[in-house]
């Protein structure tokens, strides 16, 4: 086991490095998206029921069949990892805009009447009221999609790019277990301080939130 | 001045919540709107802030029609207060009174020195500056919604039952230090309360909604008391409008009995002083059992809490202090009957 990480170290950690920009860069666009579209679905509210079912519709799309089906749509390559960073994408935004949404809504009461009768105007009121209230449910979302695209982009390997996946299929190949088991727990560990970083990240970001949990 | 020319406010769906109503707040005073829940006194306050745009008639501030003016600009210039404070959860205490300083571009430095100072202001300690509003009380909530709706210095303030979800007690300290405080900013308040008993504490003017956005009757709290204008409102107003009416009569000239004969003792009571000559306590029948004084009145003091103490206290008589806090004279039942008739007679002729 030592041996097969010390002959193979330098790959390992090129799959690693890869299998993170892979599940991470994914997050920060799905986020991008999800803000606008979760706060449309909120402001004209009309807008809400057809955006939620959008999201479920696109989160139920089996991951393989959306790989696949990129390179068409975005008229890349087959090996492109634009395919796995646009499909992971989908699915953080298809999560995140309901999360938005019900985040924004569950907000709305007697801080942000008040905020509208002090005179904030809405695009502030947004920024300095709404979104830092519904900061903390956005964040548990957040947590959800990152740990959930660490998982499928190992399914990746299946069409050629897919970060620590790699170590499966290469294990599946020849029969070895040890990359299946360095990829496993890599994959693991990965999840986890992803998953510790946002939630210390939550903590720097909504003290009051703690205080008022206590 | 407030003005509402025939304002009416029909919801969509035609609920009438405002109807024709056409009143005016003056300037620096505490104008009430008191009635039961439902009869649109809260859409009334909100359509002076534009919260809630009337359906027809206009509202104006010192003559200029609210709806002529930028919303948010205009809500910057009105402090609003409402029921549970609704104070931003994710902002200090200091940043939440400073909220509207922020918007009008005040730097922050200075917005939060003078949060800490509104602090003292309505009674809290400096140290709470930092907390967040999870970690404060239901009452403390409240005053820092008070010092957030003043710290703009706004000539008009807004308040919609403030102090409605407090219990009694820290309601009464609240109720008081209000009244202190508006007698040193004297603000153009308009207050939303369906507590008679609140109303007529608190209100210069008191306005009486009834059902539809009706006005009942608008007077002083005396005048609602003494001549209420309809059965509503004097049902309204409750069958107890006697005992409340005290409240606007002072002990000033009140007849007392010298305070010697009840330290002698009347019917086995005696008033114990202490060396000063302070009241310090009843004793019954001679027995070793001291009764704590309830409380003593002074010449400012009203009638009603005069009447309060006689009732209250074992020998029947309320103990009046000076200034010092010495025991000066004691009011009996039949003095305090005395001097409302006087009072009366006075206000009639
Ligand atoms: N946004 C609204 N839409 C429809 N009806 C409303 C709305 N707000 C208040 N009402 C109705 O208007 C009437 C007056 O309400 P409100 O002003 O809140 O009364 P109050 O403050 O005196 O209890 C009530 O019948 C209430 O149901
Ligand atoms: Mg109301």
């Amino acid at each position: 086991m030592i041996e097969y990480i010390q002959n193979n170290y330098s790959e390992i950690l090129t799959d690693l490095g890869q299998h993170i920009w892979l599940a991470l860069v994914p997050v920060v666009l799905g986020v991008i998206f999800a803000l606008p579209v979760g706060y449309l679905a909120v402001r004209r509210g009309w807008l809400y029921q057809p955006i939620v079912n959008l999201g479920g519709v696109l989160y139920s799309i089996p991951s393989l069949a959306l790989f696949l089906i990129m390179p068409a749509i975005l008229g890349t390559g087959t090996l492109s990892p634009l395919n796995i960073v646009v499909s992971l994408a989908v699915y953080t935004f298809a999560l995140l805009t309901r999360t938005v949404a019900d985040a924004l809504l569950s907000v709305q009461g007697q801080a942000t009447q008040a905020a509208e009768a002090m005179g904030f105007r809405p695009f502030r009121q947004l920024l300095q009221v709404e979104l830092p209230m519904a900061l903390p449910v956005m964040l548990a979302g957040v947590r959800v999609a990152t740990v959930a695209n660490i998982s499928l982009v190992s399914v990746g390997a299946l069409i050629g790019v897919g970060g620590l996946g790699a170590l499966f299929t290469r294990g599946l190949q020849l029969g070895f277990m040890e990359p299946i088991i360095v990829g496993i727990v890599l994959s693991v560990l990965l999840a986890a301080v992803c998953d510790i970083a946002i939630v210390l990240l939550q903590r720097r970001l909504t003290p009051w939130d703690r205080v008022a949990t206590r | 001045m407030i003005t509402f020319d025939a304002v009416t406010k029909a919801f969509p769906g035609g609920t009438v919540a405002v109807d024709n109503l056409s009143i005016e707040l003056p300037t620096g005073q505490i104008t009430v709107f008191v009635g039961p829940s439902g009869c649109g006194k809260t859409t009334s306050l909100r359509m002076i802030n534009r919260l809630i745009e009337p359906t027809s008639g206009t509202i104006s501030i010192d003559g200029e029609d609210v709806t002529k003016q930028d919303a948010a600009v205009l809500r910057r210039k009105i402090g609003y207060v409402i029921q549970h404070a609704g104070l931003f959860p994710h902002r200090t205490v200091q940043d939440n009174i400073a909220t509207v300083p922020l918007l009008n571009g005040v730097n922050k430095k200075q917005a939060r020195e003078n949060a800490v100072e509104l602090l003292g202001r309505v009674g809290l300690d400096a140290s709470m500056a930092t907390r967040y509003p999870a970690q404060l009380s239901g009452g403390q909530q409240q005053r820092v919604g008070v010092a957030r709706a003043l710290a703009a210095d706004p000539p008009v303030m807004l308040m919609d039952e403030p102090f409605s979800a407090v219990d009694p007690i820290v309601r009464d300290g609240l109720q008081k230090e209000f009244l202190r405080l508006q007698a040193e900013v004297g603000k153009t308040i308009a207050f939303v309360t369906h507590d008679i008993d609140e109303a007529i504490k608190l209100g210069d003017t008191v306005a009486v909604f009834r059902e539809g956005g009706h006005l009942a009757q608008v007077g002083t709290p005396q005048e609602l008391l003494d001549d209420p204008a309809d059965d509503f409102v004097a049902d309204f107003v409750g069958r107890d409008r006697g005992f409340r009416g005290l409240s606007f009569v002072t002990a000033e000239g009140l007849e007392v009995e010298p305070v010697q004969t009840y330290v002698d003792g009347v019917r086995g009571v005696r008033l114990l002083l202490d060396d000063a000559g302070r009241p310090r306590g009843w004793t019954v029948n001679g027995s070793d059992d001291v009764r704590a004084i309830t409380g003593t009145f002074t010449k400012q003091d009203s009638l009603r809490l005069v009447t309060d103490l006689a009732i209250s206290s074992p020998a029947g008589v309320a103990v009046r202090v000076d200034g010092d806090g010495v025991a000066d004279g004691a009011a009996t039942h039949a003095s305090i009957a005395d001097h409302l008739a006087d009072a009366r007679r006075e206000s009639a002729g």
